[in-house]
């Protein structure tokens, strides 16, 4: 098996027998979309209306959380050492453990879209519309979150850091995730072209992340 | 048999050897003669028809959802005051069991409001409560899952369950407050009607069935847990053994 | 093959841990770098793999193969472990063959390693259930796992005892005898007989 299959292996064994990223990310998911209709009431015009932002809100901010330890994992036990010596590119490396983290955060949340569009009295075409654009929205935040990742990683900061860093740059995927998600219930914007410029951000995050985290990595070092 | 002789894991396991088939046995016949009596004998809402059955699931899973707290806070006492060993396979054990029944709560409700409200949920102060609960318990399962060493997370979840049990009141309380706040269109009677005679006789059997089940799964599962417990330790003295 | 480095300086928080630093080691031959806490022991093996950065001088690996850096010719054991408690031994130890190979993986023996180091009997056992000694010695296995000219160990024997010790030992001697080389930082002698000294933290 090649390394980096290896690599990739690996970090799925370690998500599904820890068990901290699924559960615990969509667990988060569920608990920031009840929480907005305590601070907004009940109304539940109001929550069908503005529900594919909730949703989109609550996905970002649960993947940003395990994002976390994307690296710190590592870090700490002295593996990432050994991944910096290793003849397997850093890019590519950093893509798959981005890849197996996808796997194992960012897919749960898009399942567990139906569940939570209930909550919110989501229509099933709008609800449709929530579930595409962040299967393909959701893989942009954790390549994006990547580099803000690396860098906290290298710069030993834990917590707020990472958000500060990478919530920015963040901006652009959730403007045209929620767009292309609400399209189909509010106003004139049809589906098509928020999603096509969707799918060209996280095509680009899926190159511009390896590239900067493993940059991050290597300039991290003393 | 006193109480305090069942501190003795071992001792304990034989205890549920030898009560569990009858508990089984006595969880099938309540099970039996409550869903006969739910189905069969108690009549029809005037409103809902027959929908107005789920209660008959639906309100004991709430009784349930709320006494596994109970339980769980209580053994959380023994983890933290008394030092009582099989505390923290109780509340271990107790954790999946009330996060089961919360969760069949909010499904068999939702069910039954669909017909009334045209949704498969809304925030009225009754059901958010029970949302509420229902992601507290999901909390302390993360936590046990979270924290690697058996008694470390025992007394970490400990913790979080005696807050929790002194703050549920408290949510309780704020739900409703909001609630009101807000004054849906339709007014909600997920209770029901006040209780009939007819229907309150159903409604312990399956009580009592529900709680039955409970003890059944609660035992069958700290029995799993000390077993776990124990293969643990044996993996870990054949690590040491190897050299 | 030769591993040398010239006026080599190094910089850690802003404080220079050593300078002016030089040394050259050739196949088949060791050296023990000595030296008190603090002197740069660490520092120098983290910078020969490439993990920290030189800030002056030169360091090269002469007669290795061209195709690969340093690090990526070099083994290093240093102060953690890297070992996941969640994997079995051999889903550890086989993870690092698979991941530091290179392009020739035909060459990485993961069985014959733990043998080597007597953890066979524990191959399936999650890794979270060993000893602090059994966890340094499932470190060490890659070393022996996946073929690499230069070893870079710090500390190597701490928490192992006697048997294993001289296990490492033998191990070592076989390495130098196949023409590779070693660097070892230690405060304990580690049964590497006729191995130069590096002497950190004295002046020159």
């Amino acid at each position: 098996m090649s390394g980096l299959a290896a690599l990739l292996r690996r970090d799925l064994r370690l998500a599904v027998r820890l068990g901290g990223g699924a559960p615990m990310g969509v667990l988060f998911f569920l608990i920031v979309v009840t929480l907005v209709p305590f601070a907004l009431g009940p109304d539940l015009a109001l929550l069908r209306r503005i529900g594919p932002a909730i949703l989109w809100l609550g996905a970002l901010l649960a993947s940003l959380l395990a994002l976390d330890r994307l690296f710190a994992a590592d870090h700490e036990d002295g593996s990432l050492d050994l991944i910096l010596m290793s003849s397997v590119s850093l890019e590519l490396a950093v893509a798959a453990k981005a890849l197996a983290h996808w796997i194992t955060t960012g897919l749960p949340l898009v399942i567990a879209v139906p569940v939570l569009a209930l909550f919110l009295g989501i229509e099933p075409w709008t609800m449709g519309a929530v579930a595409l654009t962040l299967l393909v929205g959701t893989p942009a935040l954790t390549f994006i979150g990547t580099v803000g990742a690396a860098l906290a990683v290298t710069l030993r900061r834990g917590g707020l850091i990472l958000a500060i860093l990478v919530l920015p740059l963040t901006i652009p995927v959730l403007i045209f995730g929620v767009a292309a998600a609400s399209s189909a219930s509010v106003g004139p914007v049809p589906f098509g072209a928020p999603f096509t410029i969707l799918c060209g951000l996280t095509l680009i995050s899926l190159v511009i992340g390896p590239f900067a985290a493993a940059a991050a990595l290597r300039h991290g070092l003393e | 048999m006193p109480l305090l002789d069942l501190a003795n894991p071992s001792r304990f396991l034989s205890f549920v050897d030898r009560v569990l088939p009858w508990l089984v046995v006595a969880t099938i016949i309540a099970f039996a003669v409550g869903l006969y009596q739910a189905l069969l004998v108690a009549p029809d809402d005037y409103q809902q028809g027959a929908t107005v059955k789920i209660m008959f699931i639906h309100v004991p899973n709430a009784w349930l959802a709320m006494f596994c707290w109970v339980v769980m806070s209580i053994a959380a006492l023994g983890t933290l005051v008394w030092r009582h060993p099989l505390a923290d396979v109780a509340a271990k054990a107790a954790a999946p069991l009330g996060a089961a029944f919360t969760f069949l709560c909010l499904l068999t409700g939702s069910l039954w409001g669909r017909p009334m409200w045209g949704a498969y949920w809304v925030w009225d102060g009754r059901l958010t409560s029970v949302l509420i609960l229902f992601i507290m318990y999901l909390a302390v399962l993360a936590l046990w899952r979270t924290v690697e060493d058996p008694s470390r997370a025992a007394r970490a979840a400990a913790i979080l369950t005696l807050v929790g049990a002194v703050n549920l009141p408290i949510i309780k309380f704020s739900v409703d407050w909001w609630a009101t706040l807000h004054q849906p269109a339709s007014v909600m009677r997920v209770g029901g009607p006040t209780i009939h005679s007819s229907i309150l006789m159903p409604l312990l059997i399956m009580g009592l069935a529900f709680m039955l089940l409970f003890l059944t799964l609660h035992l069958a599962a700290m029995r799993n847990e000390i077993l776990r417990r124990r293969v643990r330790t044996l993996r870990l003295m054949q690590a040491q053994a190897g050299g | 093959m030769r591993l040398s480095a010239s006026d080599l300086a190094c910089v850690r928080s802003g404080r220079e841990v050593f300078a002016g630093l030089g040394f050259s080691v050739a196949a088949g031959e060791a050296l023990v770098v000595l030296g008190r806490n603090g002197a740069g022991k660490s520092s120098l093996l983290r910078m020969i793999a490439g993990l920290v950065r030189v800030a002056a001088g030169q360091l090269a690996l002469d007669g290795g193969d061209p195709e690969l850096t340093l690090p990526e010719q070099a083994h290093y054991v240093g102060h953690q472990d890297a070992i996941k408690p969640a994997l079995t031994v051999q889903e550890n130890l086989e993870f690092w063959a698979q991941y530091l190979a290179g392009p020739a993986p035909a060459e990485t023996a993961p069985v014959a390693a733990l043998e080597a180091f007597a953890l066979s009997h524990l191959a399936g056992l999650p890794a979270a259930y060993l000893s602090a000694g059994q966890k340094r010695r499932l470190s060490l296995a890659r070393i022996v796992a996946v073929k690499r000219p230069v070893w870079l160990l710090d500390e190597p024997t701490s928490a192992l005892d006697a048997r294993a010790q001289e296990r490492l030992s033998q191990l070592m001697q076989a390495h130098l005898a196949g023409g590779g080389i070693i660097l070892a930082a230690t405060h304990a002698p580690i049964g590497l007989t006729g191995a130069k000294e590096l002497r950190l933290g004295e002046p020159v």
